[in-house]
């Protein structure tokens, strides 16, 4: 029997924990209090499955990539569709969880960070959907970058909030995000998009992801009569991998977590958090991140900005240090091969975050036997990333 | 009741304390050694050297803009420490409290960091992002060296305040608001019995920062409190010289600061 974690104290081992400012210490106890009591609610279980059911479309589809199992000549490739979620991707079942507990614990507005922007829509989704307000933060650069969803997150009646501090990117819209919680918890709550930040967000987030992987395990069974023999997922923060991962710890399934190298993990260019970081204390975690030799945390770089992020969760440091999960990293060209590949065999165009799980998998595929099975986990699909996209791919189609 | 003496003794006043904050290397650490002299003359009691951080949590956009000036200029954990022994060279006696977000302390390592504090002649620690719960070795590691390390308590600590309050050592923090560093001005009946409540549990003098920047919180504060911690405000009356430090006129924007410390800070 594998312990539970996290411990009391809230780590994973040697990484998670509390590291905030003394303002925030209440508000945490508060919300682990309300946590604890929720997910042991029927009550509340009940209400979060059927609003994922009936509002977000859960479950959502296990395909067989037949084409591209074909195309590459060896295991047979299963791909679970986060892309098919309501907002699409697999950010809308943790903001669903969180939004039905702040209401549960009275707090009327909520507070969010956002690097890409899908989890700023999901919070926009979900406080339209519960009659919440919302204000997200979200970097100066960020918000130039994605213009789209900027506009999707303001059209649902959200407060979108320019951060110019740092490099105004992820990192500077979570420092700020928090800041403001700092100044406000007293009447918000705020609804962290990954498995990063203080106990007990890492648990939360893993624990409203943790559907993912629940379905998935049972859509294989059905279909394979077994477990996969690989798992596959991208990690930024790394919420859709420990989602998809956690029901699978205890199997014999061997998980691979796929980071983003961008230009390359020799290069400075990178947001390969596991293959090139140190401990170090991120977001009010004790974790893995990127930083010079003074502890001041250096900015990094992916093509993809749901991976551009210098931290990751805790539990993730965790599992990388007891080596229970795998953790490889990808190139922004070694994604966009992976991502057009998947478009123009299977008819499904998945978010670069996805593709870099994608391309791993793909790497491996080939070289394993014809009866052992692959899952690989389709977070997001990739509508948000065209502009990105046609600069690369402009010439070619 | 306070019955301790603290700061390795160097602190033996406990009340109507002054404890000003500036950045170290803010815009330079020649410059942190001029204002941390006119602070002294001032009557600052405790001087707190901020170490320039890359994401400083607990930090309005003040401090941010001054850790960002001073980290420009290459200021450091190690360099924030080792300028300690240069604040006495050219005159600065009272006690330094060094006060630094956890990460860099974590780099360093916590055996050396405390070699560096001791060698050094730092007399105390504040570290924001590291609570009770998460500060168990490094108090005890202070305890043994000798550093004060600085607690601080928020007004929602809460049932936290009595064990907080009773483990504080050198002088407790108050956290005056909820919010981060250079919020708005005032106290409010709640904030008032929140000290109170703290001065019950505490023996170490009880300091009340966070946002306090006009001559009339400092008076507010030192009715109730034993000590006004200003940092935001005194980082904005550095920020005024900025342009005459910038043409080289050093005596007149050292004039001005201490006109701005004066007013700030008279009876």
């Amino acid at each position: 029997m594998l312990q539970a974690f996290p411990d009391i104290k809230g780590r994973f081992g040697d990484f998670g924990g509390k590291y905030v400012p003394e303002t925030l210490m209440g508000p945490l106890q508060e919300l682990e209090e309300a946590l604890d009591e929720a997910m042991a609610d029927p009550e509340f279980q009940n209400e979060y499955h059927h609003v994922l059911k009936e509002y977000a479309g859960r479950p959502t589809s296990l395909t067989y990539a037949d084409k591209i199992s074909d195309h590459l000549g060896g295991a047979k490739i299963y791909l679970k569709r986060e892309d098919l979620n309501h907002t699409g991707a697999h950010k809308l079942n943790n903001a669903i969880g969180q939004a039905l507990l702040a209401k549960r614990m009275g707090k009327e507005k909520i507070i969010a960070e956002t690097g890409a922007g899908q989890h700023g829509v999901a919070s926009a989704t979900v406080a339209a959907k519960f009659g919440l307000e919302c204000i997200v933060f979200m970097g100066e650069e960020d918000i130039r970058r994605q213009e789209l969803n900027v506009f999707r997150m303001k059209l649902l009646g959200a407060e979108v909030v320019s951060v110019s501090s740092g490099n105004g990117t992820l990192k500077d819209a979570t420092n700020e995000a928090i800041r403001y919680w700092v100044a406000n918890c007293e009447d918000h709550f705020y609804l962290i998009g990954s498995v990063v930040g203080p106990h007990p967000y890492p648990r939360m987030v893993r624990d409203f992801q943790r559907i993912i992987g629940d379905e998935s395990r049972r859509q294989f069974l059905e279909v394979e009569e077994t477990l996969p023999d690989r798992i596959y997922a991208c990690v930024g923060g790394g919420s859709n991998a420990m989602g998809m991962f956690y029901p699978f710890l205890q199997d014999e399934s061997a998980l691979v977590g796929v980071e983003a190298a961008g230009k390359g993990i020799d290069t400075p260019e990178h947001a390969a958090t596991l293959s090139k970081g140190t401990p170090g204390v991120i977001h009010g975690s004790l974790t893995y991140l990127m930083q010079d030799d003074n502890g001041q945390i250096t900015e990094p770089y992916s093509i993809s900005a749901g991976l551009d992020y210098p931290g990751i969760g805790p539990e993730h440091a965790h599992l990388f240090q007891t080596k229970q999960v795998r953790y490889e990293a990808v190139t922004d060209q070694e994604a966009l091969d992976a991502l057009k590949l998947l478009t123009q065999t299977e008819g499904i165009i998945p978010a670069i975050e996805s593709a870099h799980a994608l391309a791993q998998a793909f790497k491996e595929a080939g070289s394993m036997e014809a009866d052992q099975t692959i899952l690989i986990n389709l977070s997001g699909r990739g509508d948000k990333d065209m502009a990105t996209l046609m600069e690369h791919f402009q010439e070619e189609v | 009741m306070l019955t301790k003496t603290s700061f390795q003794g160097k602190l033996s006043k406990t009340e109507n304390l002054f404890i000003p904050f500036v950045v170290a290397g803010d815009p330079s650490p020649e410059y942190t050694i001029e204002f941390a002299l006119r602070l002294q003359e001032q009557g600052a009691d405790v001087l707190e050297l901020g170490v320039p951080y890359s994401d400083p949590l607990a930090d309005g956009p003040t401090i941010q803009r001054a850790a960002k000036r001073a980290l420009n200029a290459g200021m450091s954990l190690r360099k924030a420490i080792q300028l300690v022994p240069e604040l006495r060279r050219h005159g600065v006696e009272i006690p330094v409290v060094i006060f630094t977000y956890y990460n860099p302390v974590l780099q360093i390592g916590h055996q050396d960091f405390f070699n560096l504090l001791e060698e050094n002649g730092a007399e105390g620690v504040l570290i924001p992002d590291l609570p009770f719960e998460e500060s168990e070795e490094i108090r005890s590691m202070a305890l043994e060296k000798d550093v004060e390390f600085i607690s601080l308590v928020a007004p929602n600590s809460d049932t936290r305040i009595q064990q907080i309050a009773e483990h504080a050592r050198g002088f407790l923090y108050c956290v005056s608001s909820l919010g981060v560093t250079g919020g708005s001005s005032g106290m409010s009946a709640e904030a008032l019995s929140f000290i109170k409540k703290v001065k019950e549990h505490s023996q170490v003098p009880v300091a009340v920062g966070f946002g306090i920047s006009t001559n009339e919180d400092v008076k507010l504060v030192r009715e109730h409190a034993d000590g006004v911690i200003i940092g935001s405000k005194i980082i904005r009356l550095i920020e005024d010289e900025l342009e005459v430090i910038e043409k080289g006129q050093k005596e007149e924007a050292l004039e001005s600061f201490t006109k701005g410390i004066q007013e700030l800070v008279r009876d």
